[in-house]
């Protein structure tokens, strides 16, 4: 048991905007700690032996060790003890589920608040983005550095190829680049960074902290060609020839649609297109940038994880006068981080829970509302398995043993729309698998294995491409450690044609 | 970033021919393909056919008509100036085959992808007519590029200014009865394409139409290009751009089409004035 110590029940609450203020602007909604709310938090974790927290990340940071030098005050030991494990710490401390990662696992949790483990995070690497140190605190790999002009070991290190910038192609592309091996990422939009980019809002993510993550992974000699659409501009087969193996990270990321009557009335959106306007091409900003976006005064989002609620919290800041969310199991079930469930109602969204659209009415060619049914949830029938997940290929980051939702016969009504996000979840996008002849796939992901190996010699796979929607920290865990199997290949190969 | 290496206005006042140096583009892409293009930081991404294909130098070409901010402000890069972001080639090549018969038709500034898709269908054995529809004479691009593809080249102006008088749809009617098709591939504006699909049902024609949905990454992520297809949803990007034209629902594209009608007239204002420009200048 962990040593007596005074307990702390409540967490050292975060500095946020206003909700008032902030449903007006794009900046972000959390603050984060100063130093010393930071050292007053991490003075209330219990140093547990058995370290229940670090079994709960999927990374496994080692979490008390970095708790207790932030304790102390070494803010730079506490974050060159995260980064050991996690890449992305200021990207991870704002975006991780921690309340069913590692806060969910933390002991001070079952009886009290969790410790803040991801406001800690977010601080250290916060902390350590203000100083003056370069290059953005690399720990050294276990080979010096990429130039790799030790004799023996440089001719074993090889070029890879990464495709998709996402989290997971940004995490192999470091490890690899920290093996010392030479990688080039290739991104087929104009920004790299993936969902962290396009999908996730400024107010949650500020993307200059995903400019940063990218400008490190130069810094280290990665060379990022964007506008790169690998089976259309490189043929896979092509850049197995030209590389010593390729790692595949290009992510979930084609939207479903709902296939009810109205879908294609003006006015209705994927979550994706929504985000994508305002986040990669600034929207919001029109017309100062070129693109623009449409948001009606009515807008109702369908779906019930992080996707809808960026979407939700984006139309209220784009000056929507209701917006409300449209979920077909109840509030429990929703499958968004907790906080953003939290300030999404501060913001004033509004929620209709247990409930199913069933068309898209429409006036002149424009969405006008949204049909709907009340639904009630039943106990689940384990024996059957839920018709949406499965639909999706693999199991969705969906909470286990959820509830089904029975449709309650003449619950009919109709919720007023002139805009309707449909984020529904979404599925593999094809363009590089079509061309990929012999890459096995299971319903259109990747069939590989908990290494990162896929049917084709050379060719790995993770993140969201392999497990389907899932989250930025296993999508890392995923690059990470197929940056391990990857070096371990090339040098075997390079061992190999070396004896020969 | 892709050099402009050539730029010349083909047709007065608003259309211009644009040639860039991209040759990874260059030596990929096929015909009936596109590009998506960023001009700047803040500009939008917009897609344009390849008019054509040089993997030999390098370069692919553009036809670009001006018809709203970005288009006009690609106009005021010349050669020798750079266009930020060139995405491509993106879609699916149109299918290539010896049909027999093929007849291209092409509506507006849709003459000109016309050009290395009609090339390929001589190459492939083809009998290549060429129909080609314009308002008046003045708005005719292209004319000699399809003369050198095709065995049969036929000009339709509304007003009889050029060729014969009336819609395309007209001139292309006639030719079927004279000569029959297997295979009619149609490009241009939504109902341009739409009314020779109707004329070419009558006649029982195959017709393969490429649709210009509203598109923003172009690689599947967004579904803002879909459009119904067989009363299925397909993403014109990943799927297209070349479908089977009596299958489209042609009313739900036109419509997607306007939907930001108001918001591109504001920012095509607001630009003319920060440049003192009216359009065309
Ligand atoms: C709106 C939204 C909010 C989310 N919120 C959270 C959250 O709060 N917490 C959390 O943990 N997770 C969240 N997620 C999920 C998380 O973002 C994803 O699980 C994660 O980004 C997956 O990473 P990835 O690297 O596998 O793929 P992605 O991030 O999808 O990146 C794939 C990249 O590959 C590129 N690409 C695709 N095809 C090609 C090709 N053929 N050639 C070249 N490049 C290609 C794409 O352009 C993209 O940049 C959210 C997702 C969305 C959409
Ligand atoms: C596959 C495809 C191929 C195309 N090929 C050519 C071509 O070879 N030559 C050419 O001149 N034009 C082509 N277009 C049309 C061209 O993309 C639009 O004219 C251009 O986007 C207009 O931008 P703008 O800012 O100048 O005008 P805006 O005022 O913004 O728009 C004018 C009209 O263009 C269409 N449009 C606007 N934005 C987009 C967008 N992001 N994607 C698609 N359409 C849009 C809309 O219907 C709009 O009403 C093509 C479109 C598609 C989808
Ligand atoms: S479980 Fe909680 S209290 Fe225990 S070491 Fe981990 S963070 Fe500290
Ligand atoms: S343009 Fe985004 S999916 Fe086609």
């Amino acid at each position: 048991m962990p040593p007596k110590k005074k307990l702390i029940p409540k967490k050292v609450p975060a500095r946020e905007q206003d909700p008032g203020k902030r449903r007006l602007n794009f900046e972000e909604v959390s603050l984060g700690y100063e130093p010393e709310e930071a050292m007053r938090e991490a003075g209330r974790c219990l140093g547990c032996r058995n370290r229940p927290c670090v079994s709960g990340c999927p990374v496994g940071v080692p979490i008390p060790d970095f708790v207790a030098a932030i304790a102390k005050g070494d803010f730079e030991g506490a974050y060159g003890a995260i980064r050991s494990a996690n890449m992305l710490p200021a990207v991870c401390g704002r975006v991780c589920p921690q309340e069913s990662q590692c806060e969910g696992a933390c002991t001070l949790g079952k009886k009290h608040e969790a410790l803040a483990i991801g406001r800690l995070e977010r601080f250290c690497a916060d902390w350590r983005m203000r100083q003056p140190l370069k290059p953005l605190c690399l720990p050294p790999g276990p080979v010096a550095s990429g130039t790799g002009g030790n004799g023996k070991g440089a001719g074993r290190r090889g070029k890879v190829a990464v495709v998709g910038s996402g989290p997971s192609g940004i995490t192999c592309a470091y490890e690899l680049a920290r093996l010392g091996h030479k990688v080039t990422v290739f991104e087929a939009l104009h920004e790299p960074g993936g969902v962290l980019f396009y999908g996730i809002p400024e107010f949650r993510l500020p993307k200059k902290i995903v400019a940063a993550e990218i400008e490190t992974l130069i810094e280290m000699g990665v060379e990022i060609k964007r506008n790169a659409v690998v089976g259309k501009l490189f043929g896979l087969g092509e850049l197995t020839e030209k590389f010593d193996a390729a790692f595949v990270a290009t992510g979930a990321g084609l939207p479903r649609f709902m296939g009810i009557p109205g879908e294609d009335f003006n006015g209705v959106f994927s979550a994706n297109e929504f985000l994508t306007r305002t986040n990669l091409m600034r929207a919001y900003r029109f017309p100062e940038y070129d693109t623009p976006i449409k948001t009606g005064r009515r807008v109702v989002v369908i779906g019930g994880g992080n996707v809808a609620m960026d979407s939700a919290r984006t139309a209220i800041r784009l000056g929507a006068e209701s917006v409300t969310l449209v979920y077909r199991r109840g509030e429990e079930e929703l499958p968004a981080r907790a906080e953003e469930v939290r300030h999404a109602k501060e913001e004033g969204l509004l929620f209709e829970l247990c409930t199913l659209p069933v068309e898209i009415t429409g006036e002149d060619g424009w969405a006008s509302g949204l049909k709907c049914i009340r639904m009630e949830l039943c106990e689940p029938d384990l024996t059957a398995t839920d018709g949406r997940s499965s639909a999706a290929g693999k199991p969705s980051a969906g909470k286990p043993g959820r509830k089904i939702p029975k449709p309650i016969e003449g619950s009919g009504f109709t919720i007023g729309a002139d805009t309707v996000i449909v984020a529904i979840g979404t599925s593999a996008n094809p363009l590089l698998t079509r061309s990929a002849q012999g890459l096995r796939l299971h319903r259109g992901y990747i069939e590989a294995d908990e290494t990162g190996t896929t049917s084709l010699k050379g060719v790995f796979a993770g993140g969201d491409i392999v497990t389907g929607s899932a989250t930025v920290i296993s999508a890392m865990g995923a690059g990470r450690k197929a940056a391990h199997t990857i070096h371990e290949y090339i040098v075997s190969q390079k061992n190999v044609s070396q004896k020969s | 970033m892709a050099e402009i290496v050539e730029k010349k206005l083909i047709r007065h006042p608003d259309v211009f021919y644009y040639r860039l140096y991209a040759p990874l583009i260059a030596a990929k892409a096929k015909p009936g393909q596109f590009v998506i293009i960023r001009i700047h930081e803040k500009g939008e991404r917009i897609p344009l056919s390849l008019a054509d294909i040089d993997p030999a130098r390098g370069t692919i070409s553009l036809i670009v008509m001006c018809v709203g901010k970005t288009t006009s402000e690609l106009a005021t890069l010349n050669a020798g100036d750079h266009i930020k972001d060139v995405c491509g080639p993106l879609g699916n090549p149109t299918h290539i085959e010896n049909f027999g018969k093929v007849v291209l038709a092409g509506g507006g500034f849709g003459v000109a992808p016309l050009y290395p898709i009609g090339r390929a269908f001589r190459a492939a054995g083809n009998r290549v007519a060429t129909v080609m529809g314009a308002r008046n004479k003045n708005l005719l691009i292209y004319e000699s590029e399809m003369q050198s593809i095709s065995h049969r080249v036929i000009v339709s102006t509304d007003d009889g200014s050029a060729g014969l008088k009336g819609v395309i749809t007209d001139a292309l009617g006639a030719w079927l009865e004279e000569d029959g098709a297997d295979l009619v591939m149609a490009v241009g504006p939504a109902p341009m394409m739409e009314a020779v699909c109707r004329k070419t049902a009558s006649f029982g024609v195959k017709t393969i139409v490429s649709l210009n949905a509203v598109m923003i990454d172009g690689t599947g992520m967004c579904g803002g290009c879909r459009v119904g297809v067989g009363g299925k949803i397909r993403f014109v990007c990943m799927d297209g751009p070349d479908f089977d034209g009596s299958l489209v629902d042609w009313d739900a594209l036109k419509r997607r089409q306007a939907m930001y009608r108001s918001e591109e007239k504001e920012s095509f204002e607001a630009w003319k004035k920060r440049h003192g420009l009216e359009v065309g200048d």
